[in-house]
């Protein structure tokens, strides 16, 4: 049979990228042909910039050179601009006459410079700015001449204008608002913003309306008059004044447009057969001249033209960044306000920075940022999440970015580090090779960047250093994962959340029904979506669904962790920190027996054997079932140890018996599976010895009873945990944090700590179920006494003694 | 010489898991049955750090190594883009229910 034939008018970043996301989920489906007016492959016009600033060649923004398109089978015509379509006959005619017939026609014809229509705007000399020929241009008109002339102090223009300046042209800006940026900045910024361009040598004409370009002798523009009647010399004029979608051509054909090609939520235009993308598709009466919703309506549109029949397009937030080297400028959503909003302002003019923060009931809704824009990324997810602050409101302008605060030097600003900063503490990876990378391989997005240069694949301390560096350097096209909605992995479109609704609302009990459920892509998932699900299926259906070793980390199957060199540690547990002679006697023989070479006391209060062989793991467990100790799951996302001080037992200054505590807690979560790992403290006094501030639950004595702190971590980013409630006896202790740890363990995403948790669905929301609502707060703590009766130690049911066999085959390897 | 041993009968690897066998004359080998009962056979080292690749998560034809996460090619031994690396493959086969490896 013969394919069906797909046409791409536009060869740019949106229709490309539509092309790459099809190619991606159906390769086979179409033969496709692009017609591109341009004499270029398709490159990343907001990198037009850089590239005026001599910063990048033209070689350095191509994101698909002439081989991609061959190698995946396209025909592309370069230099072609088409001027008909022929809906009966379902075909393209070009300017030079080719044709193409098409089943589908992709339009993605971007959008149109808005020239004035100003006497003098067709004079030799006056560019606008919006390909690489404009760009050329300007390059070329700076090598010779002295005066320039921007009209329009957008984005776009004052780029230009930058440009410009550092290829050493004298350079006015005209602009008719009042302030410039006026779409995206306030007054306040603008003003500031305005003060740092002067500096770099820009000269601004605010509430400017050109009335006339002037010929000089040559025939070339010689210079601008305004209606005021000054006059500004001007061998270069570019026409920055915003731009307008190119519909034209959709319109000759007939296809309803309005400031735009209008398109439904599946970018489809009101002919089935024909789709619309980028800057000249208007969607839900927005047409967008940013690429991060290109990005998004691309990733549709392939959907729909793969005959997925998934996904829509719901419209998108923007956020914009000014390109402009040493300047830094952020804006996103509603920075204005307005009714209902209230405003959070912080401004230090004489270090030149404002953050603005506009909230409405408490979310985000738009900001506003210049000098310090570490945390517009953190802002702009808080926005496309419709994240709740309303507790952390009184600091969200002093920033804590989202970074990890080690590894780094406590780094937070990546645009002013040098190429040989680390920026990644734990693969070694330096800002100039991330930067190469970005721009070798055209990456876009933080996953593309991890997979390339590993650095914030690890720990993820660095994430928001990463972020900022590829924000700066692809501009406008990069949009933080909206976390909410990220799908858990490659073998699916669903996100964690969707995932548990799933398996709990449709009784899944086990990883093919889900995986079919959902429609997953893959047959057996992958090594990040196998151990979620595993974790999700025992802990929504605990005693129903099947635990699958398979799926499980390795340490989490071998009950051991598994260390650089292949062998294991091991580490027993010793309840709320305590031991007893025999027990240190029974460790001491096994670290003799098994030759460990390593023993180390942990940060948990335990005795860790390091470098143990895998095929010694069964004996060393039965070893310790005979000294009657189990495992102290140092290995798993499960409860790790809880952490106690001397307490009130012996301790002069304690008031509570927290060793007491510790114990009866650890002994009740023993064998707890949780979506990471967990820890607790108990302090028998606000001195707290026991380190329960940074513990994902610290329990602390006073006198009168117990303070409860949750979501504390300790890790990549520290992270002091917050109050919870005050409880006065050992059961409501147990009580309340069991009940705070089971809606953990019901709702949070795999592999999310209990601080990401609280963030994620607020404290405020967490205190509803456990702490006020005392009939729910029962019912979570009887749900995880359920999940954890009939545990049973996993070393007990697989050590084996000398001389069984038994389930150490499954530890040994086969002799050759 | 290439030789055909006698492994273990197939039932002694779990699915989506893997046994190791070692022998004086070669490193550790890991056998990998993945979910569609396919065998395989590679050198039990992830050219990245060397990890123990028969201790990863099996997932389709591929292993995530337990050290990293680089993802390797039961077939070639190659890791999946953008990593780069190999790790030797050997040749397997299975007879009447009966696991054998060509060392």
């Amino acid at each position: 049979m013969d394919k069906m034939k797909l046409v791409l008018v536009g060869n740019g970043m949106a229709g490309v990228r539509t092309l790459e996301e099809l190619l991606k989920i159906a390769p086979d489906m179409y033969d496709i042909t692009v017609f591109g007016a341009e004499p270029h492959p398709n490159y990343n016009r907001i990198l037009l910039s850089p590239v005026l600033a001599g910063e990048m060649t033209v070689q350095d923004i191509i994101l698909n050179d002439h081989s991609w398109y061959a190698d995946n089978g396209i025909r592309l015509h370069t230099g072609k601009r088409i001027t008909q379509i022929d809906r009966r006959a379902r075909k393209v005619v070009a300017e030079d006459g080719t044709e193409a017939e098409y089943d589908r026609l992709l339009l993605a014809t971007g959008s149109t410079p808005f020239i004035l229509p100003v006497p003098g705007a067709d004079l030799p000399g006056v560019v606008a700015y919006r390909d690489i020929a404009d760009t050329q241009a300007m390059i070329e008109a700076s090598q010779s001449r002295m005066h320039a002339v921007v009209i329009g102090a957008g984005l776009l223009g004052l780029e230009a204008a930058n440009g410009l300046i550092l290829r050493g042209m004298q350079v006015h800006v005209i602009h008719l608002a009042e302030w410039i940026m006026e779409r995206q900045l306030d007054r306040t910024a603008a003003g500031l913003l305005q003060k740092s361009l002067e500096a770099k040598g820009m000269q601004f004409h605010m509430g400017a309306q050109t009335a006339e370009l002037v010929r000089g002798e040559s025939g070339r523009v010689c210079a601008v008059r305004l209606k005021s009647g000054e006059s500004i010399p001007a061998d270069l004029v570019v026409m920055a004044a915003g731009i307008r979608p190119n519909a034209s051509l959709a319109e000759q054909a007939g296809l309803y447009c309005n400031r735009g090609v209008v398109v439904n939520d599946t970018l489809q235009t009101y002919d089935p057969r024909i789709y619309a993308v980028g800057e000249c598709a208007n969607h839900r009466g927005t047409a967008y001249g940013l690429v991060a919703p290109l990005f998004e309506q691309a990733k549709v549109a392939a959907n729909h033209l793969a005959m997925y029949g998934i996904g829509r397009y719901l419209g998108s937030v923007t956020s914009t960044k000014l390109k402009v080297t040493g300047i830094d400028v952020f804006s996103a959503g509603n920075f204005s306000g307005g009714e209902g909003c209230e405003d959070l302002i912080l401004s230090d003019p004489g270090i030149g920075v404002y953050k603005r923060v506009v909230l409405k009931d408490d979310h985000i809704v738009g900001a506003v940022m210049i000098g310090d824009t570490a945390d517009g990324p953190r802002m702009f997810q808080m926005i496309r999440d419709n994240q709740n602050v309303a507790e952390i409101r009184d600091h969200l302008l002093f920033g804590n970015s989202n970074l990890g605060d080690v590894g780094h030097k406590g780094e937070n600003q990546a645009a002013k580090l040098p190429d040989s900063t680390e920026i990644c503490g734990c693969n070694g990876v330096c800002k100039g090779t991330i930067v190469k990378t970005i721009k070798e391989k055209g990456l876009f997005t933080l996953e593309e960047v991890r997979k390339h240069t590993k650095a914030s694949s690890s720990c993820g301390s660095c994430t928001g250093l990463v972020e900022q560096i590829l924000a700066s350097c692809v501009g406008g096209a990069y949009t933080p994962a909206d976390s909410t909605t990220k799908p858990v992995c490659a073998c699916t479109e669903h996100a964690h959340g969707e995932v548990r609704k799933a398996i709990r609302e449709q009784h899944l009990t086990s990883m093919p029904a889900v995986m079919q459920t959902l429609g997953w892509k893959t047959p057996d998932g992958c090594a990040t979506c196998r151990p979620a699900l595993n974790y999700y299926l025992i802990s929504t259906w605990p005693h129903e669904a099947q635990d699958d070793p398979q799926s499980r980390f390795v340490n989490e199957r071998a009950h051991a962790n598994i260390q650089k060199d292949g062998s294991y540690s091991v580490v027993p547990r010793m309840w709320g920190g305590l031991t007893t002679p025999a027990e240190l006697r029974a460790i001491a023989d096994a670290a003799e027996k098994y030759q460990v070479p390593t023993i180390k006391v942990t940060g948990g209060q335990r005795i860790d054997l390091l470098g143990v062989k895998k095929t010694d793991l069964p004996k060393i467990w039965a070893d310790f079932a005979d000294a009657g100790m189990v495992s102290g799951h140092a290995y798993g996302k499960s409860l790790r140890t809880v952490k106690t001080c001397v307490g009130a037992e012996h301790c002069r200054f304690g008031t509570q018996r927290s060793m007491e505590m510790g114990v009866k807690l650890e002994k009740m979560l023993f064998g707890m599976w949780s979506p990471h790992k967990v820890k607790l403290a108990v302090s028998g006094c606000p001195r707290n010895c026991a380190e329960a501030g940074i513990k994902d639950v610290g329990v602390i004595g006073v006198d009168s009873g117990y303070e409860l702190y949750v979501a504390g971590n300790g890790g990549i980013k520290t992270e002091v945990a917050e109050f919870f409630c005050k409880v006065g006896s050992d059961e409501e202790v147990m009580e309340y944090s069991g009940a705070f740890l089971q809606l953990y363990r019901e709702e949070g995403y795999y592999l999310e700590r209990t601080v990401h948790f609280v963030h994620r669905v607020g404290l405020d929301y967490v205190k509803s179920k456990v702490v006020e609502d005392g009939a729910n707060r029962k019912a979570l703590f009887e749900r995880l006494l359920f999940a954890l009766q009939d545990y049973k130690d996993p070393w007990a049911e697989r050590g084996v003694r000398d001389g069984e066999a038994g389930l150490r085959a499954a530890f040994e390897n086969i002799p050759a | 010489m290439i030789k055909w041993k006698r492994i273990c009968p197939l039932t002694d690897i779990p699915q989506r898991g893997s046994r190791v066998v070692s022998g004086p004359d070669h490193d550790d080998i890991a056998i990998f049955r993945s979910g569609d009962d396919q065998l395989f056979a590679v050198h039990d080292k992830c050219p990245h750090k060397g990890g123990p690749l028969s201790q990863g998560i099996v997932h389709g034809h591929q292993v995530t190594c337990p050290l990293h996460s680089w993802k390797i090619e039961l077939t070639s031994g190659n890791a999946v883009a953008p990593d780069v690396g190999c790790t030797q493959p050997f040749a397997v086969r299975l007879e009447d229910g009966v696991v054998w490896l060509a060392i």
